[in-house]
């Protein structure tokens, strides 16, 4: 059982002092949730846990540990993700140890819960069935249907690179094409797309869940919150929403792993992910690059060269 | 009580909100997406979403919004000119609200209708509106309003107070401005067995609520806390969005900033978070809360210790919110069962 073998390697990690501390998942407080925890002695290692609700990426803790020598339990893109920071000099590679699991994909609890009459008071998975119960009692569902649409795309479940593996690896093939979310918006008029967005945007609190929950957003000072150039307005109007939103998902462009954390973190439940699936799409047609996979690899957008291949750039 | 209990039958209460529009304001939860809804201003009764459990964002939203435009200003023929922003013109009935949100409100009197300072903007919409509370029949798990004073039928603060008896409502006028909504014939006397049900259904939600949250004496156990080796722990899986913050119905901080293009704008105030690194930052460049750890003490310290220090009262009514958004599952009832033990658990 994964599980099993995840607290046994992060106790052989910890008593052999070859990390300071592993960052997990534990048992969430409620129903559908898991939660991250911080795991520093062999005996706290009882207290991981894994299941379909480590919906997290924890990769964007790094950022608060980048002092010391971390574990950390990684899916396929939050694996990519650690490869990606490093890229960019958030730490030394050789500070990470990844503990990497090869996902089962993971259950949309927003989707569960609507599914459902009454509040779910029990959530068990046995292989693809999903049982809950709630009100009317126990109700049995199928897995696939429940799954974040780009878990169902997803190609990279194994981590792609070096990681001390716990679990089998899966086989990769996707539920859906890759990116489903932006071929829907795709196939829309300039008109319609501009009016799906605007619809979206329009409930943003701006409480920056979206960006906290991404470990690619880690500037010491966000372009929203700078007074001095101030770029952006405060309040809530749609055009400030608006370009919040257009400038969050470009500055992601070359970097999202499409793990999706951020239309996770949202409250609001604005769709967030179908404008950086399009500009993955662009990034891996346009300079053949995939967020993470290859630690060598710059990030399109950080790198020029003078004799730059792409026919467009020229 | 003041009034005898009325009951409205539910095929009646779209004519009872096209009177009440005749009127007044109204607002009500409205739904923007398959589960989430907001309280705003309704134009069409069928707008209304009286299933939403609890809205996403509270109902100070009607008395505090977000965002508010405090005056205007412009420069005409070389002179500025100031001008009030938008004010109330009709009353107005909120329609929907739990007693926990309700509860909160009369959290904000505190702050914002305080014996020093009257805040004028909070003072005209609070004066101007009958709220129209909802019992609570189905509590979830996340609910422990009991154990923060309130109760899923509580009535504190209500004008007028609803129960859903399935094919009716049981209406309590509590005051007179409540009272005064209901003259119209569609409202009738309740029988004694409607009066019986509600109270069945008040006791069921009750027993549904979690009155076991140790409250008592937290004030003082956080005093012993604020140096302690504890906040290094608790703080570690907080993220520092402004989730928990934004949709807390007692959560009040604001900013207040000058947006003005050429030579006319607005002075707006916007709801802030301690939670964020920029709240504290002073000019210097000196942030007073520099990590994570003192913003999260900060965001417990000020409903536990300094609003009860201030104002008799913790500023927290249970609504569950913070623990329901919260993208990380930071849960607020672990915080405050460690804090009294003085450690944070190891198997939260």
């Amino acid at each position: 059982m994964v599980q099993k073998k995840l607290r046994e390697k992060a106790k052989e990690l910890l008593s052999k002092k070859e990390v300071d501390l592993i960052i997990g998942f534990g048992e969430g407080s409620q129903p559908l949730r898991a939660t991250p925890v911080f795991v520093r002695t062999p005996e706290e290692a009882d207290r991981l846990v894994w299941n379909s609700f480590c919906e997290n990426n924890l990769a964007t803790y790094l950022h608060k540990f980048n002092r010391f020598k971390v574990g950390i339990v990684v899916k396929g893109c939050d694996a990519r993700s650690v490869t990606a920071l490093a890229l960019e000099k958030r730490f030394k590679p050789e500070q990470i140890v990844l503990i990497g699991i090869p996902c089962q994909r993971m259950i949309d609890r927003k989707k569960l819960k609507k599914a459902v009459k009454g509040e779910i008071v029990k959530v068990r998975e046995e292989g693809d069935k999903i049982i809950v119960s709630a009100e009317d009692g126990e109700v049995v569902l199928r897995r696939d249907d429940f799954l974040y649409p780009l878990c169902k795309a997803c190609t990279h479940r194994n981590p792609v690179q070096e990681t001390l593996l716990v679990g089998d690896r899966v086989e990769e093939a996707a539920l859906t094409g890759p990116n489903p979310e932006a071929r829907e918006f795709e196939k829309k008029s300039p008109e319609e797309r501009w009016a799906f967005f605007e619809k979206e945007t329009d409930r943003c609190i701006r409480c920056y869940a979206c960006r906290e929950a991404c470990p690619m957003c880690y500037c010491t000072e966000c372009f929203v919150d700078s007074s001095n150039p101030k770029w952006i307005e405060k309040s809530l109007s749609p055009s400030d929403l608006q370009f919040y939103h257009i400038v969050r998902a470009y500055h992601q462009t070359g970097r999202c792993t499409n793990c999706g954390a951020c239309e996770r973190a949202c409250p609001m439940d604005i769709r967030l992910t179908y404008l950086t699936q399009k500009l993955n799409q662009e990034v891996e047609e346009l300079f053949q690059f995939e967020t993470g996979v290859d630690p060598g690899a710059l990030p399109p957008l950080s790198t020029y060269k003078a004799d730059d291949p792409q026919e467009f750039i020229k | 009580m003041k009034f005898e209990p009325l009951k409205l039958n539910k095929n009646e209460f779209q004519s009872f909100l096209k009177e009440l529009a005749k009127d007044h304001d109204l607002f009500a939860p409205v739904r923007l997406a398959e589960g989430v809804s907001v309280y705003r201003r309704i134009d069409s009764t069928d707008e209304i979403d009286l299933d939403a459990f609890n809205p996403q964002k509270p109902l100070k939203e009607l008395f505090f919004p977000q965002s508010e435009a405090m005056l205007r200003f412009e420069k005409v023929e070389n002179r500025h000119r100031v001008t009030s922003a938008d004010q109330i013109k009709k009353p107005r009935v909120v329609l929907g609200a739990r007693a926990c949100d309700i509860q909160a409100v009369s959290i904000l009197d505190d702050v914002f209708l305080g014996k020093e300072y009257t805040d004028v903007y909070f003072l005209k919409k609070r004066q101007s509106t009958t709220l129209i509370a909802f019992a609570c029949n189905s509590p979830l798990s996340t609910c422990f309003c009991a154990s923060t004073g309130g109760g899923p039928f509580d009535r504190k603060g209500s004008d007028l107070f609803f129960i859903d008896l399935g094919e009716s409502y049981l209406v309590e006028p509590l005051t007179d401005k409540g009272k005064a909504l209901t003259q119209s014939t569609l409202f009738v006397k309740a029988s004694q067995h409607d009066i019986a049900f509600a109270s069945e259904l008040e006791k069921k939600a009750v027993q549904k609520t979690d009155a076991s949250l140790p409250m008592e004496g937290i004030e003082k156990k956080l005093d012993q806390l604020m140096e302690s080796r504890f906040w290094d722990r608790v703080h570690e899986k907080c993220i520092g969005c402004g989730v928990c913050t934004f949709l807390c119905p007692t959560c009040h901080c604001f900013d207040i900033v000058d947006e003005a293009v050429n030579e006319q704008g607005q002075r707006v105030r916007n709801w802030d978070t301690c939670l964020s690194s920029l709240y504290s930052l002073e000019t210097s460049g000196h942030n007073p809360r520099p990590s994570g750890r003192e913003r999260t003490r900060q965001r417990v310290m000020h409903k536990f210790n300094y609003f009860p220090k201030n104002f008799k009262k913790i500023a927290c009514v249970g609504c569950g919110r913070c623990i329901i958004y919260c993208p990380v599952n930071f849960d607020i009832r672990q915080v405050i069962q460690d804090a009294q033990k003085g450690e944070v658990s190891k198997n939260p």
